[in-house]
């Protein structure tokens, strides 16, 4: 079996990933990513690639490699805190339904 | 072997290949960190690069226009759509890095003819009409092909193809408007748009690639969910969206046997010449040369580019350095 798919990313531009406020009052939230050589021109092609009919009001651009992510293989030990907590979910309290605006 | 795959303990791969399963059985995404099959990986790799390639080699037909645009409105339309394609090429490719291939290496490989794109795009622009009817039938085709992959199952490639959705619906409507003026315009105008029509009609049925009985990988795409109809499927489907369009816009397809069918609630249609279909897939189409000649002429003449934007980055940070 050939493996020839497979090669070494090269020293050349370094990866962002581009995360887009949509609009005032939502969080950045991540698009993509692209190369760049440094912070400003990955900017500036982020606005070309990812925000040419008005996607958002501002771009936040990261180097992936600065992205520290919680492993799936540790799926379990990360989540599970939340998964017993069901106290922190309002669907936990049972309220009469003739309580009004609750 | 892999460079997404998890080190896993032997005996693991059963429980890892069992979890898999379970997620595509249960129609949730798989993302670049999970484990997932050597094949899978392999299989997602070649079709989003090839379908990378096609985004950005399906410039040139277009792009060829551009200078020559019939009018300002015409041309600022025709760069956008072209630009768009641009975006979409990037969008593919980014997905395509995140199962560990490196995009300047996808590019060699499109340029050194090791990899390919739609058979569409080796067939000649003759004129402005063919810039509508690409448009209306390639952006068309490409639309059928493309919105079922929304819901394909690794994660990167569907958010890319919701992005890409968005955007092809401008580039056939563009196309089918510019048909429209020209319809209501000479009979020359009318016989341009015609003339493209019956040019353009049976590669975009093409598009969709070998009948059902010659495309021994697409059940095991559709079990992985990175394919979500058959070919012929698609086809037809296609088949049944334009007709009524063509009537619309007064052209007629090239297809004597294109007729309604009651009981099949289709279209029934001509079969597609697979032959020459062959011929343009395995590097004989009129323009397969000429098409990747120019993306390497574009990738090396714009080698410079990427080259002193590499060393005003560097200056800039050294700057920054003696600041501090
Ligand atoms: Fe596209
Ligand atoms: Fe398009």
């Amino acid at each position: 079996m050939s493996n020839d798919d497979v090669t070494p990313a090269r020293p050349e531009w370094p990866l962002y990933e581009v995360f887009v406020r949509g609009k005032r009052g939502l969080n950045h939230v991540h698009v993509g990513s692209l190369h760049a050589p440094d912070g400003e021109m990955a900017l500036h092609n982020a606005r070309n690639l990812y925000t040419r009919r008005n996607e958002g009001v501002s771009i936040w651009v990261v180097l992936a490699e600065n992205v520290t992510a919680s492993s799936p293989d540790e799926k379990d030990p990360y989540f599970a805190p939340s998964g017993d907590k069901v106290y922190r979910h309002p669907t936990f309290y049972p309220i009469p339904e003739d309580v009004p605006h609750i | 072997m892999s460079t997404t795959a998890q080190e896993a303990p032997p005996g693991a791969d059963e429980a890892l290949q069992a979890d898999f399963d379970a997620k595509i059985a249960a129609n949730q995404r798989i993302e670049p960190r999970d484990w997932m099959p050597e094949a899978y990986r392999r299989s997602l790799v070649r079709q989003v690069s090839q379908h990378a390639h096609s985004e950005i080699i399906g410039m040139q037909p277009e792009g060829d226009w551009i200078a020559t645009a019939p009018s300002l409105r015409r041309k600022a339309i025709l760069l956008a759509k072209v630009q768009d394609e641009a975006g979409h090429g990037l969008y593919l490719y980014a997905a395509a890095e995140t199962l560990g291939v490196d995009r300047a290496d996808l590019t060699e490989r499109l340029i050194g003819g090791r990899q390919k794109y739609s058979s569409i795009f080796n067939y000649p622009s003759l004129n402005y009409a063919d810039v509508g009817v690409i448009g209306w039938l390639v952006d068309g085709a490409a639309i059928c092909n493309q919105v079922p992959l929304c819901r394909t199952s690794f994660g990167p490639y569907a958010r890319a193809m919701v992005r890409i959705c968005k955007e092809e619906s401008f580039h056939q409507r563009q196309g089918y408007e510019l048909l429209m003026r020209m319809m209501e315009g000479t009979e020359g105008q009318r016989a341009m748009v015609q003339d493209a029509v019956d040019r353009w009609w049976w590669p975009s049925l093409m598009m969709f690639g070998p009948p059902d009985v010659d495309s021994p990988n697409t059940r095991r795409s559709m079990d992985w969910g990175i394919k979500i109809d058959t070919n012929d499927d698609l086809r037809q489907k296609f088949v049944d969206m334009t007709v009524p369009q063509a009537e619309k816009l007064g052209v007629t397809l090239p297809d004597p046997e294109l007729a309604w069918n009651d009981e099949r609630d289709h279209y029934d249609f001509g079969e597609p010449d697979w032959d020459e279909l062959k011929q343009v897939i395995s590097g004989n189409g009129p323009k397969n040369a000429e098409r990747v000649e120019r993306r390497r002429a574009a990738h090396e003449n714009g080698a410079w580019v990427r080259e002193a934007a590499t060393a005003y980055a560097e200056k800039q940070r050294s700057a920054r350095e003696v600041a501090v």
